[in-house]
């Protein structure tokens, strides 16, 4: 037997393999679709009641789809992700048959610009008036006017860190400053106990040009370079770059700062003092200043079933909702009427619902250019790669 | 030898067939059968070669074509993100609009070459490891009783009955700070400090060799299988040592076995995304992460669509090439 002919025996032989796993996996989802239709015949009106929903892994609290069921009779098919770069590829290939989708909001601008989003309707949201001026007034510079999408939560990129590593490696570590991660002097310390960075370009490039008191939005090349020299002085020291996996090393000791999310890391937090392994997890928000970015609830042009999207919007817009989700995510809702219904560990966290002061500095992670997009992806492997 | 030995089995089917259709057509309606089952013959023929066929249509070549019209156009924020070939002035005249401006990009950007060469290097190098590990397992399972040789296949492919992904989260799990691994070496009082294992190249290594190593055993199995022992007892008789007649013999009689192993493990390793994207560091530089970072965070779906074309020939002209060769090699012999 020749080579090639072994070659594609062996190939035939395990695609059918595949193919036989594949099958398998098939079969047990049909159960689901089957249901689906049979409603479809009950309900021949109006829309079948059913809602696809897409949100971020970890970001709902236990009984608030139940609920929703419960109340509406709607039937909701529960999808998550984890990057805003696999929702964005999807919503941009069209057809995804989801009524629902959370991107946050400097992905949404785009999407928005590409046409994917229906506007909201707002005679179908009671609830809207619940949203707080000063978050939709910062969130209408992504989506003019608010027109497409209601913000489902809100959060900071900051820094997460083990106190007693910190005290023990640097005893005066700067904790309310990006000097903790951009000055290679302190970074060098801290190294020792594990420094780990986000894998997000825009957030991470920002950060420094916070850090070195640049505009942090910036689209000129001089202000990225300046960057990229910061960042490449500090790679030596840098554990890996990674957008969940901190989570639990954190909580497990494997590492000692972390480049963040508000939410994480107190989820970090909240599994160390649950392991109860005597680390404590704090977060800050650096002095210079950070993103504050929005997850967006939206509603796609082609969604086949806009009116319950419409129903979802408004309920998770309930202050009693919007709380409850809170209290689980530890992350800060903009909705103004939930402040009773939050837990008051939550709401007195400067790091979850960070005081006026610090609000103020904060800036919003604004759209890239297509251009400018392709310089920063290129200078980020330049410094993931190390060359 | 399996060509010489199709003919005979054909002929064999054939033969009781048509003595079963004899007794049945004892009625006289033999005319009408045979009429038809010479038109179902020829239906059964076209549909056993068109199958492929149609399957390398809707499979391989449409798909590519895709890709291709994607990697000629230009981006464009819309749904979808590029612009179209072509469009119609008036309803009159066809506008064909292409930019080879993705593949000249791909050119000047070193990064792709790079990235690239990486790939090739680290797909090399596992498919050596593949190959040390996987030939004498394969030997092995040959050489067993034949009894034994199904069981021991079966274990060889009872991990594809898991993901793939699960197996290679499942690694994570083996190698981290305070892993398995660690865990048990301080345990042991072996190392104080934990290995660095995760995030770094050894990993990759470690996930590509792990995954990919049934595809290099089947096909070395599949050979050694069917090699003829009495050409080792031959060797044993005209005074040859077993090591030297292993060298000698066994060796160059499962050449083909080797090159189809290495070319199975070989091909997929070089775009693999998964492994290095789970267990590599971030300084582990592959195509597949490169076209990731084209496709989902530039968005730029042509550039992505350019990689992956090149990519494809780059990998598909050095095959084709070697079925040339192999295909005059045999030509030569007959």
């Amino acid at each position: 037997m020749s080579p090639l002919q072994l070659f594609y025996r062996t190939t035939l032989l395990l695609g059918g393999l595949a193919l036989a796993t594949g099958c398998g996996q098939k079969a047990e989802d049909k159960p689901a679709a089957a249901a689906e239709e049979e409603v479809v015949v009950v309900e021949v009106e109006a829309e079948e009641p059913v809602l696809n929903v897409y949100n971020w892994s970890d970001y709902i609290a236990e009984d608030t789809i139940a609920n929703f069921e419960e109340r509406t009779g709607i039937t909701v098919n529960y999808d998550v992700f984890d990057s805003n770069e696999v929702v964005e590829a999807k919503l941009l290939a069209g057809n995804t048959g989801y009524d629902i989708v959370v991107p946050t909001a400097s992905f949404l601008e785009r999407q928005i610009k590409a046409g994917v989003f229906r506007k909201l309707d707002r005679d179908q949201l009671s609830n809207w008036s619940n949203l707080d001026g000063d978050i939709m007034a910062r969130v209408s510079k992504h989506d003019p006017d608010n027109q497409h999408a209601a913000v489902y939560m809100w959060g900071t990129t900051g820094i997460g860190f083990d106190e007693v590593k910190v005290a023990e490696v640097f005893p005066d570590a700067p904790t309310d400053s990006w000097a903790m991660l951009f000055d290679p002097e302190v970074i060098a310390k801290l190294s020792a106990c594990g420094v780990t960075l986000l894998d997000a370009p825009t957030e991470a490039v920002s950060a420094v040009l916070a850090y070195l008191g640049r505009d942090p939005n910036s689209e000129d090349l001089a202000d990225l370079a300046a960057a990229e020299e910061v960042l490449m002085s500090i790679r030596p020291f840098v554990r890996y770059i990674h957008s969940s996996q901190q989570i639990n090393d954190l909580a497990n000791g494997e590492i000692c700062v972390a480049m963040g999310w508000s939410g994480d890391m107190m989820i970090a937090a909240d599994r160390a003092s649950e392991a109860e392994n005597g680390i404590e997890i704090a977060y800050s928000i650096p002095k210079q200043g950070t993103v504050i970015w929005f997850d967006m609830l939206a509603i796609p042009a082609d969604a086949p079933h806009p009116n319950n999207a419409h129903l979802f919007i408004n309920y998770l817009l309930e202050p009693e909702v919007a709380a409850a989700i809170s209290n689980y995510v530890f992350y800060a809702n903009p909705n103004s009427a939930s402040v009773e219904f939050v837990e008051a560990e939550i709401l007195e966290d400067p790091g979850i619902y960070p005081p006026d002061e610090v609000k103020a500095k904060l800036y919003p992670d604004l759209a890239r250019s297509a251009e400018y997009t392709r310089n920063l992806t290129r200078t980020w492997t330049r410094f993931k790669t190390g060359q | 030898m399996s060509t010489r030995g199709a003919p005979a089995l054909t002929k064999g089917v054939n033969r009781t067939a048509s003595t079963a259709v004899k007794r049945i057509s004892g009625f006289g309606l033999g005319a009408v059968w045979h009429g038809l089952r010479r038109r179902f013959r020829g239906l059964g023929r076209a549909s056993v070669i068109g199958i492929p066929y149609l399957w390398l249509l809707a499979f391989f070549l449409i798909p590519f074509v895709i890709v291709l019209k994607i990697s000629l156009a230009e981006t464009e924020i819309a749904q979808p993100p590029y612009t179209s070939l072509w469009y119609w002035i008036e309803h009159k005249y066809l506008n064909i609009r292409l930019n080879l401006g993705n593949y000249q990009y791909l050119i000047q950007d070193s990064l792709y070459w790079t990235a690239y060469l990486n790939s090739v290097k680290i797909a090399a190098v596992s498919t050596v490891f593949c190959l040390l590990v996987g030939y004498p397992i394969a030997y092995g399972i040959a050489r067993a009783r034949p009894d034994r040789r199904i069981l021991l296949l079966m274990l060889v492919i009872l991990p594809f009955w898991t993901s793939f992904l699960i197996r290679v989260y499942a690694w994570i799990g083996i190698l981290k700070t305070n892993g398995l691994i660690n865990n048990a070496l301080m345990a042991l009082g072996i190392v104080d400090t934990p290995l660095v294992m995760m995030q770094t190249d050894f990993a990759v290594y470690l996930g590509i060799v792990y995954s990919y190593l049934p595809f290099m055993i089947l096909p070395l199995y599949a050979n050694l299988e069917k090699l003829d022992l009495t050409l080792l007892e031959a060797a044993a008789d005209l005074g040859c040592r077993p090591s030297k007649a292993f060298f000698r013999v066994t060796l160059p009689l499962s050449m083909p076995g080797i090159l189809a192993g290495s070319m199975l493990v070989f091909i997929p390793a070089v775009g693999e995304f998964v492994i290095p994207a789970l267990l590599g560091g971030p300084d582990t530089l592959m195509i597949g992460r490169i076209l990731w970072d084209e496709f989902f965070a530039n968005r730029d779906w042509p550039v992505a669509s350019a990689v992956a074309i090149a990519l494809l020939l780059l990998l598909v002209i050095p095959i084709v090439l070697f079925q040339y060769n192999q295909a005059r090699a045999a030509e030569a012999k007959s």
